[in-house]
């Protein structure tokens, strides 16, 4: 049976013991997916109906569970998203028995950024709206515009989060669609940040100011993140104390990323969505895969594995590890 | 009126002419964005990115992300506690090149607002109107549609002129750009253009009707207003549009029309400022009242608020013939569509609220 029908299938089974089943349906055109909440059988069918299946499903649907709570909520999750469920359950922000959590070994995601960069070179085309039929067979895409064909290596197109990603079946799940995929092969060279910390510090800091510059302050990428719980008590937004100018400062809006990213370290499950949901498509993953990175090497931890895990810097060890306080 | 020709090769020549007398903003290439960005009449001249529509619409242009509207100097003359004021020096004239006409119609919604429609013209925004009297908008034809693009569903098209300066089409080697206004006219009196010649006329008279023939039928949403209306107090309505909402505030801060402002006095010192900057009515800080209370706590609350402000509440307040409906707060940009993260689609909502469903927008 092919991924789609077993977790149908999944849903149908699990729908009638929760308040609905969160999951991704068709969007507004067949590169676009939307989040879909499933409350009756008939609402299945629109579940992954999308040419792109589960290559669209970008959004995590983790997000939603916090403002949730309460209900009994079925999620289908890719492994990324998984994670993000293990991290709010470790955190006490979401109840473990709340949710039921229906995995598939994920195989990628499409980035829509990335596939807007490879668009802008063809006249026709030129961005994903100008896209009139999708067809996604095997490890390509063809797209067609304007009665003309463009293929793309899945690949190319693909995630940049998908291929070092460690744990594409879901972390935790009360249930299983298909075959584990293998991923014990697999590392996270974290070549990104060491390729922007090769820059001079004062090139890096320009990259920043030239990337920050186009910021309207939409705050998509705070509130895309599934871990970003301050909600409307937002440093970005308080007016008392003021730690943020409302005047239109590149500096300042870099210093609210810097703010997110220090909120999240050890806590950031590099799910990247903030960074999807840009507008304005500025990297600001970078920021927290830097952190995320520093973390793994000082604590040996990564957030997201464990649901009885202590994310390190919510605590403390009175003697860490690999922090030498007495050798000076 | 006058019609000139531009060639690409002059294009970006005559831009930075033009920034010696203007503010000028044109759409350039931002990583996988593009965006309206200031040409520097110093820099080396550039193309400006005229291939794919803006990320961003227009509205900086006349609407900052952020202004001073007054600084402020406390002081003590006499040795009593005073305030003195200074006012902002004004803005130099703007001219954006290159805009979408429903970037240009999208001002056609803020224009009344500004020039206090709500009070009969009693209290009028001077910030707002001053960079409109003076701006220059040159709009460029649209060549074809997004699948997000629905400017004829609320009076557009690609090829509008409602709202532009000069309208720019697109040959294979330049432009035709015709002067709508004696604005539009003045700013195509320069010796980098020349007068277009009958087949470029013709060309580019051949191009827009091409242009609108590319645009799907547009879908009757005549009576959106009163349909809206009757949804009001429909909180499964809201809650089912709502639910992939993320609350954050890409839609409001991309649309041509938002015209929604939030007001801050920043203090250092002695000395402060007084700044307007957008704000989002789609975040819940919107309507947060110093007692505590929130009206549109809920974002099923809000989205209601952003849709019906636009199709039924805008439209009620400013109606355009007897008869007819008003004036829709919605240029059909798409661009709330097309940058949500979560593909919450606003046409998909009024015509369910109309009840008829979306053919061609699927």
């Amino acid at each position: 049976m092919a991924l789609r029908e077993q977790l149908k299938k999944m849903i149908l089974e699990v729908l009638p013991g929760v308040d609905c089943v969160i999951g991704w349906g068709a969007g507004y055109d067949a590169l676009h997916a939307a989040p879909l909440f499933m409350r009756a059988p008939e609402d299945v069918e629109r579940f992954l109906s999308g040419p792109l299946g589960a290559f669209g499903a970008v959004q995590n649907p983790a997000l939603f569970l916090p403002e949730l709570a309460g209900k009994k909520i079925g999620l289908v999750v890719k492994g990324c998203d998984s994670r993000s469920v293990v991290q709010l359950a470790a955190e006490n922000l979401i109840k473990r028995e709340e949710v039921v959590i229906i995995g598939f070994p994920c195989e990628g995601v499409i980035d829509l950024h990335k596939l807007r960069n490879k668009l802008a070179a063809h006249f026709v085309v030129n961005e994903p709206g100008g896209v009139t039929a999708v067809n996604l067979a095997g490890d390509h895409l063809a797209l067609t515009a304007g009665g003309q064909e463009y293929t793309f290596k899945r690949d190319e197109i693909m995630a940049d989060k998908c291929p070092r990603c460690r744990e594409p079946n879901a972390v935790i799940s009360d249930c299983f669609a298909g075959i584990e995929r293998r991923a014990d092969n697999i590392a996270d060279d974290y070549e990104d940040i060491a390729a922007l910390e090769r820059m001079s510090l004062e090139d890096r800091f320009r990259f920043w100011e030239q990337e920050m510059s186009r910021c309207v302050r939409c705050y998509a990428c705070r509130n895309a993140c599934p871990l970003c719980v301050c909600r409307d008590h937002c440093a970005g937004a308080s007016r008392d104390p003021h730690w943020l100018t409302q005047a239109d400062s590149t500096r300042d809006k870099f210093m609210f990323q810097l703010i997110h990213t220090l909120h999240l370290a050890g806590r950031c499950t590099g799910c990247g969505e903030c960074q999807r949901a840009c507008p304005l498509g500025i990297p600001v993953l970078l920021l927290k895969r830097s952190l995320g990175r520093a973390v793994e090497e000082m604590f040996d931890y990564r957030a997201g594995l464990d649901t009885e895990a202590k994310p390190p810097l919510l605590t403390f060890r009175v003697e860490e590890r690999k922090i030498k306080e007495r050798e000076w | 009126m006058d019609a000139k020709f531009i060639s690409r090769g002059q294009l970006p020549e005559w831009l930075r002419s033009l920034a010696a007398r203007f503010a000028v903003l044109a759409p350039a290439r931002a990583g996988s964005s593009v965006i309206y960005r200031p040409v520097d009449p110093e820099a080396p001249p550039r193309q400006p990115e005229l291939a794919v529509k803006p990320t961003e619409s227009a509205k900086r242009a006349l609407f900052p992300l952020s202004e001073a509207l007054l600084t402020f100097v406390k002081n003590q003359p006499d040795g009593k506690p005073g305030l003195e004021l200074r006012e902002t020096p004004p803005p130099r004239p703007c001219l954006v090149f290159g805009l979408p006409s429903c970037d240009a119609r999208g001002f056609l919604v803020f224009d009344p607002v500004y020039a206090g429609s709500g009070t009969a013209g009693k209290f009028q925004d001077n910030y707002y109107l001053r960079r409109r009297e003076q701006a220059v908008l040159i709009v460029k034809t649209c060549p074809r549609p997004l699948s997000t693009c629905f400017c004829n569903w609320v009076g557009g098209g690609p090829a509008s002129t409602e709202g532009a300066d000069v309208l720019a089409t697109e040959l294979k080697d330049g432009l035709v750009l015709e002067a709508l206004t004696g604005k539009g006219a003045r700013v195509l009196d320069s010796a980098l253009l020349r007068p277009a010649a009958d087949e470029q006329l013709t060309a580019a008279a051949q191009s827009r009707a091409a242009s609108e023939a590319a645009m799907p039928p547009p879908v009757d949403i005549s009576g959106c207003a009163r349909a809206l209306r009757g949804k009001f107090d429909s909180a499964g309505f809201w809650q089912g549009h709502s639910a992939g909402c993320l609350s954050c505030g890409a839609c409001t801060c991309l649309c041509p029309t938002c015209y929604c402002f939030d007001l801050s006095d920043e203090e250092r010192g002695s000395r402060g400022v007084r700044l307007r900057s957008w704000d989002s009515c789609m975040l819940p800080l919107f309507t947060q009242e110093t007692g505590g209370h929130n009206p549109r706590a809920a974002k099923a609350a809000r989205l209601r608020n952003r849709i019906s402000h636009k199709f039924s509440f805008y439209p009620d307040l400013h109606p355009s013939l007897p008869g007819q409906d008003g004036h829709i707060a919605c240029c059909g940009c798409g661009r709330c569509i097309r940058s949500c993260p979560s593909a919450v689609d606003i046409r998909r909502i009024v015509t369910e609220a109309l009840g008829t469903a979306a053919e061609g927008a699927e």
